[in-house]
């Protein structure tokens, strides 16, 4: 049951990580128009 | 490839007559704007765009011929000024509306903008709003150059008024970003929850449950205070200027359960209550995201506007007319409006004369002449001759503009459902933290060993998941059903207003009726149709169309010689048909044309229209009246039916219309309604007036169509807007109905009132099932593994309730 006392915060601190990534991607605007990329894709540039 | 077999344009792929290929040129055009974007996008090194666009997709693309609107009015300074933002030292934003875009190759291709025009920084296409956003360096371009050449591609540009889009993204993300750290909180703490008391049956380690129950007060304490602070911020305000509000229980019962949380997680003793409280934060401010996003749908005024207005103006300078965007008109330009077209903005007629029809402003369904010195209106419809007009407002300090801005405040009320789960949801916490410590405290002093299941017992019992759930997904369900049956609701609250019967205002013309002149009847000689119906082809007067249309559906397509049109005149047109001289007008008109007495038919004929409120018209062949006909908007066949319908349910019906009260008192009648609400001759502030009045119960409800019922449909408790009309006030309603005619109002009414029931069924059972369990809880009869297995199934009756909603097809 000890290993919780590693287990715990590691999982924490990477839903910590999941969150900041979450947010970062919120303001810059990558979920403001989730119509445009699909298709954008599409394109070989 | 063979000079004689077929070939298609090499930009849009449609097949080319011989004569506009080109000796020497290995590429075929069908026309010149084909020729000019293929031309583009070769010099600039874009020819994988023929790659990526299929042979479909190109032909979409078809540029056509024609005259392109001029873009040089978007260098205006005013224009500039209002539409377009500074991002940085010397570089500009503005965003373009886009015609024409089909596929991923078009986004490629408009995406590449800055290799086609030197100085733009950046273009991105927003696909679903079908727009594109450009930034460029005011030293190398203008928007002028950059709209010329995206229209140089074969798209169609046109400007988009600055609105408030950029504040509602931050809003947006903002919201988001709360939402979303509520939810990393409230799931992780579910698991810890769950791990706690899994660990009071598996005798977990001292040390371990200690570090669990620091790790879920962490992420609890995450939560209240990032998320959760919303609820806290509105609480000290309410506090302050002490009205009620909704966050103040919330933030109470937050607080009361994050401080006892947080000394019992310090001391090592007693329950902590995050996981409960950070689920509460979650699903409160889910509630509140939801609803906020329906409420913005509804608000986007300025794109009523200038839904309602076109999109291009004639403006003339200096004798010449060019085409240029309707946005960058100043007050004091002259526009050309040509018969058909809708007049950009409100001005005052410089030359000509013509009938103009008002209905999308007054609701008047017949069409008033005008000559130099009248005033016109934007959004009017000029009917018969071209005009010349000296602009005096534009965009909102139009009339239409300023009947819009009457609907903002009125737009405000928030919904009222979210706020009863906010209520209860806040008493709710209190009352389980109250009840869990004096079940603790109880138990301490009657049986120590047992006190803390007990305890953890009805906090688990006690969740408020289903309790949060009742509302919100009895409304979505409700929702998802309407949409089906082409019923579009933009708030829950909707539902609940229209379940307890009011007052409902009818607008008549367009929603009553069908919005749209035809001939009732024809009395007289039959055979002089088929020439009133050749001749009617030349003019686009309301009741000229509808003598068209009555001609075709009795199989006059015949196209006799017509010569000698004459329709400058007032009341009437008259002309040449097979050598016949026809004359259709009204009676003033006819009169002082025509020799001899009227046959009695169309005399008996006529007065009996005259009495129904039917407009007679009379048709003369060679100076002889041989017929008239009665032209009238004629009431939709369902719609006595629905009134009735609605009666029967307890709704007050009325009429609220702009058109003249003999018409609008001879409908009422028609439709069985008592004369007192029976209102004609309004203007849109007289509608509105009548709605705020509130004289018949709790809720007033509008259904109207049409910019002139706007301000009246959001003053309103319930705003409907249906199809057909001006599809314009369907913005400013919280409802509109997708299928023509008046038969989903009566399903509306019946689907509100069964969500409402299942919403209350919802609240019922699940505070029953909680109270029920936390007594059973609190006098030590369930243990936590049971109160465990009990927990999902209030959540899944209430879920099971809602999707048992039931949305009848109303047979009209």
């Amino acid at each position: 049951m000890s290993v919780l006392f590693i287990a715990l915060p590691t999982a924490l601190i990477l839903g910590g990580l999941a969150v900041v990534g979450f947010v970062l991607s919120v303001r810059s605007g990558q979920l403001d128009d989730l119509d445009t990329p699909p298709r954008r894709v599409l394109s070989d540039d | 490839m063979s000079l004689s077999s077929p070939v298609g344009c090499t930009h849009c792929g449609l097949p080319v007559a011989q004569a506009r290929r080109e000796d020497g040129v290995d590429a075929w055009f069908c026309c010149h704007g084909c020729r000019t974007a293929h031309a583009l996008i070769v010099e600039h090194g874009l020819e994988s765009f023929y790659r990526q666009a299929g042979a479909d997709e190109r032909r979409a693309a078809a540029t056509g011929d024609g005259p392109r609107p001029s873009y040089d009015d978007l260098d205006r300074a005013r224009f500039v000024e209002a539409h377009t933002t500074v991002t940085a030292p010397g570089e500009r934003e503005a965003t373009l509306g886009i015609e024409g875009m089909h596929c991923a190759a078009c986004i490629w291709l408009l995406e590449k903008l800055p290799r086609v025009v030197p100085g733009v920084v950046e273009a991105r296409v927003d696909w679903r709003r079908a727009s594109l956003r450009v930034r460029w360096q005011t030293e190398h371009t203008s928007l002028a150059a950059i709209a010329e050449a995206v229209s140089g591609l074969g798209y169609r540009p046109h400007p988009e008024a600055a609105s408030g889009r950029e504040r509602h993204g931050q809003t947006d993300h903002r919201q988001l970003v709360s939402l979303g750290i509520a939810f990393a909180a409230a799931g992780n703490n579910m698991l810890i929850a769950l791990s706690l008391y899994l660990g009071m049956f598996l005798m977990m380690a001292e040390p371990v449950v200690q570090l669990l129950r620091g790790a879920s007060c962490v992420v609890g304490m995450v939560s209240l205070l990032g998320p959760g602070r919303v609820f806290f911020v509105g609480a000290w305000a309410a506090w302050r200027s002490r009205t009620p509000h909704m966050d103040l229980p919330v933030a109470l019962g937050l607080a009361v359960g994050g401080v006892a949380g947080l000394v019992n997680t310090v001391t090592g003793q007693g329950e902590v209550y995050f996981d409960t409280l950070s689920a509460l934060v979650f699903l409160l401010l889910l509630g509140r995201f939801i609803q906020a996003r329906q409420q913005r749908r509804a608000a986007a005024l300025v794109e009523v506007l200038y839904s309602v207005t076109p999109r291009t103006a004639r403006r003339v300078v200096d004798g010449e007319v060019l085409e240029v965007p309707a946005l960058t008109l100043e007050p004091g330009d002259w526009v050309q409006v040509r018969a058909g077209e809708v007049v950009p903005a409100d001005g005052t007629v410089l030359r000509g004369r013509s009938a103009v029809d008002h209905k999308v402003l007054t609701g008047e369904s017949r069409p008033c002449t005008v000559e130099p010195g009248a005033s016109l209106a934007a959004g009017a419809i000029n009917l018969r001759a071209a005009l010349t007009v000296r602009v005096d407002a534009t965009g909102e300090d139009t009339r239409m503009g300023r009947i819009l801005a009457d609907v903002e405040p009125s737009a405000g009320p928030a919904a009222q459902v979210v706020r009863l789960a906010d209520r209860i949801g806040g008493w709710f916490v209190v009352t389980v933290v109250i009840a869990a410590v004096v079940t603790l405290v109880g138990w301490l002093v009657l049986d120590p060993t047992v006190a803390v299941d007990h305890a953890v017992a009805l906090l688990i019992v006690a969740c408020p998941c289903a309790l949060a759930l009742a509302t919100p997904l009895a409304i979505s369900v409700a929702i998802g059903r309407a949409a089906r049956a082409q019923i579009l609701i933009k708030g829950g609250d909707v539902l609940q207003r229209l379940a307890t019967p009011g007052v409902l205002w009818l607008d008549k013309t367009g929603t009553l009726t069908q919005g749209c002149m035809s001939v009732l009847q024809w009395d007289g000689d039959a055979t002089a149709l088929a020439w009133v119906t050749a001749l009617q082809r030349h003019s686009s007067h309301p009741v000229a169309r509808a003598l068209v249309e009555y001609g075709a559906t009795r199989g006059h397509h015949g196209r006799p010689t017509v010569t000698d049109v004459d329709q400058s005149m007032r009341g009437g047109i008259e002309g040449r048909v097979d050598g016949h001289r026809v004359l259709v007008g009204n009676a003033p008109f006819v009169e002082g044309r025509v020799t001899g007495p009227l046959p009695p038919v169309v005399l008996r004929a006529a007065m009996q229209m005259v009495a129904r409120v039917v407009s007679p018209v009379f048709v003369a062949v060679d100076g002889q009246v041989v017929a008239v006909a009665g032209v009238g908007d004629p009431l939709r066949p369902e719609a006595a039916s629905v009134v009735g319908q609605l009666q029967e349910r307890g709704w007050e019906v009325g009429i609220l219309s702009g058109d003249h009260p003999d018409v609008v008192a001879h409908v009422g009648r028609a439709l069985g309604l008592s004369a007192a609400r029976c209102h004609g001759g309004l203007l849109p502030r007289d509608k509105v007036a009548y709605v705020r009045q509130r004289d018949g119960g709790p809720s007033t409800v509008m259904v109207g169509d049409g910019v002139n019922d706007g301000a009246a449909l959001a003053a309103a408790t319930v705003g409907i807007a249906v199809r057909e009309g001006a599809e314009s006030g369907l913005d400013a309603a919280p409802v509109y109905l997708g299928s023509p005619g008046l038969a989903g109002l009566v399903e509306l009414v019946d689907g509100s009132r069964s969500t409402l029931r299942t919403i209350r069924r919802n609240f019922a059972v699940s505070l029953a099932y909680n109270a029920v369990s936390i007594g059973l809880a609190a006098f030590g009869l369930i243990g936590p593994l049971t109160a465990a297995v009990l927990m999902p199934l209030s959540s899944l009756s209430v879920v099971g309730m809602s999707l048992a909603l039931r949305w009848r097809h109303a047979s009209p």
